[in-house]
């Protein structure tokens, strides 16, 4: 217990770093997931196409190996790049920016699926209703889309914000000081392993627990007006 | 002049491979033998804990859904526990943790909790079972309430109900959410190379250190992985196809 006390400060700022990569990548990944889904749905081939393989690919892949080759590859191919091209210089990605960009990516494919199938549950006819009472394309999104794709999107959009607060622990092969990473040197360096990874099972445990709570308030907050049996 | 030709030719494609083309793929080609052998650990893997983590989970998901006092509580703790933190954790804290306490290092236990391997089976078939207990307490509770009726009408015992009834209507309704739950299991199969397991990636992983590369272990684990999940989803829905043949459109 003393040794828990002593390394606190360390612990609670991998908790921090954890947090901020799952914050920074869930962003990330929404704004990834609402593109994708345009694309998806667009009249475009070429955007159903991209998009289509931008998920196939990304869901058929593990995280951890998309992961490692993207910080690995990524940071190669950037600098092969910038030698073939003469426009930029030996460039190091850090393991925060890789973290958020890989997390960002693979959930973006995930989110894609969620935010499709939401907009798809949007009765056709109020759109049509919308058009027909003389709004823009930008205010039937605003005032009649929006509303009910966070409405349908939001039970997908909880399950899929838990895999990737949970997929954060991986960010510590790359070897980002998040909290698994912390305690594992904590752990390492008292001879307590066990006790520390206990504590981040129970702090991974609490971040759930307060999603669960955050998002059965948006839950409520954004079926105000629904009716439930 | 054919023996002179042969080698050439191949030295051409080395060559080839290895200055000319972006990835190496003869390097890649020339270790199947490893990358073969990841296969194996992450099949084993997967379909070993697959299997306990299901026979485990079967009972537990039944004493959720009939409520049964105590039992259900702690279940329900157990499932949330390996539900709500990560899998890498879980395999950490086996593998690493439990060599702390002096007990477990001297017990009969330890020359299995030493190795690798057995941990990550442990970690696996724990987490599987949480995840499956789930979906199979779903799958439970949404079997129509009238085929329980009319079964306790026929007066059959409640093992009889449960084993004729409920549970092959169960097992049925929750083949696609355990489709999923095979490929979540196959991605997350991808932390046993943490703990230096040679599984898919963790083959791609010593390929990449031994030969200083950035890419092609990485890419050639990729593209096996891909080629797991399709070969799982392709067999589902073959099965999905058979067990749901009564919900199937009639044929004229």
């Amino acid at each position: 217990m003393d040794a828990v006390i002593a390394y606190l400060p360390a612990i609670l700022q991998g908790t921090a770093i954890t947090i901020a990569v799952a914050l920074c990548s869930v962003v990330l990944a929404v704004f990834l997931g609402l593109l994708g889904a345009w694309g998806k749905i667009a009249d475009s081939r070429t955007a159903n196409t991209v998009t289509g393989a931008y998920t196939t690919l990304i869901r058929g892949v593990p995280d951890l190996v998309l992961m490692l080759l993207l910080f690995y590859g990524g940071q190669q191919l950037l600098n092969d790049l910038g030698f073939a091209t003469g426009w930029w210089g030996y460039v190091e990605i850090n393991h925060f920016t890789a973290g958020v960009f890989t997390i960002g990516f693979i959930y973006g494919a995930y989110m894609t699926e969620t935010f499709r199938g939401a907009y798809l549950a949007i009765p056709r006819g109020q759109i049509e209703a919308g058009i027909a009472c003389g709004m823009s394309g930008g205010i039937v999104f605003r005032r009649i889309v929006w509303p009910q794709l966070v409405r349908y999107a939001l039970p997908g959009f909880g399950n899929n914000w838990l895999v990737l607060l949970k997929t954060t622990a991986l960010v510590s092969v790359l070897g980002l000081h998040e909290l698994v990473w912390e305690s594992f040197t904590a752990g390492r360096s008292t001879r307590q392993l066990f006790t520390f990874f206990f504590v981040t099972l129970v702090i991974y445990l609490v971040l759930t627990a307060i999603s669960d709570v955050g998002l059965r308030w948006l839950d409520r907050r954004y079926s105000a007006g629904v009716r439930r049996a | 002049m054919d023996e002179t030709r042969g080698p050439s030719l191949l030295d051409a494609i080395r060559d080839f491979s290895e200055n000319a083309s972006p990835l190496d793929f003869v390097l890649i080609a020339q270790h199947w033998e490893m990358f073969l052998t990841g296969i194996g650990y992450t099949v084993l893997l997967v379909a070993v804990s697959l299997v306990i983590g299901g026979a485990i989970s079967l009972p537990l998901a039944v004493a959720r859904a009939y409520r049964i006092r105590y039992v259900n509580q702690a279940i329900w703790a157990y499932v949330y526990l390996f539900r709500g933190t990560p899998l890498l954790v879980q395999l950490y804290i086996i593998y690493y943790g439990l060599g702390q306490f002096e007990p477990v290092r001297e017990s009969f236990l330890w020359p299995v909790l030493r190795e690798p391997l057995w941990c990550t089976l442990i970690a696996f078939v724990l987490n599987t079972a949480a995840y499956t207990t789930e979906i199979f307490r779903g799958a439970i509770e949404a079997v129509p309430h009238g085929e329980v009726e009319a079964a306790r009408a026929y007066g059959m015992s409640s093992w009889h109900r449960t084993t004729r009834i409920v549970l092959p209507n169960a097992l049925r309704r929750a083949l696609p959410a355990y489709s999923n739950e095979i490929i979540f299991m196959l991605h997350g199969s991808v932390v046993a190379s943490t703990v230096t397991i040679v599984d898919i990636l963790g083959a791609g992983r010593i390929l990449n250190s031994k030969y200083y590369l950035a890419y092609e272990g990485f890419l050639a684990a990729a593209v096996l992985y891909m080629l797991l999940v399709y070969l799982v989803t392709r067999g589902f829905r073959l099965w999905e196809w058979r067990w749901h043949a009564h919900l199937r459109p009639r044929e004229a």
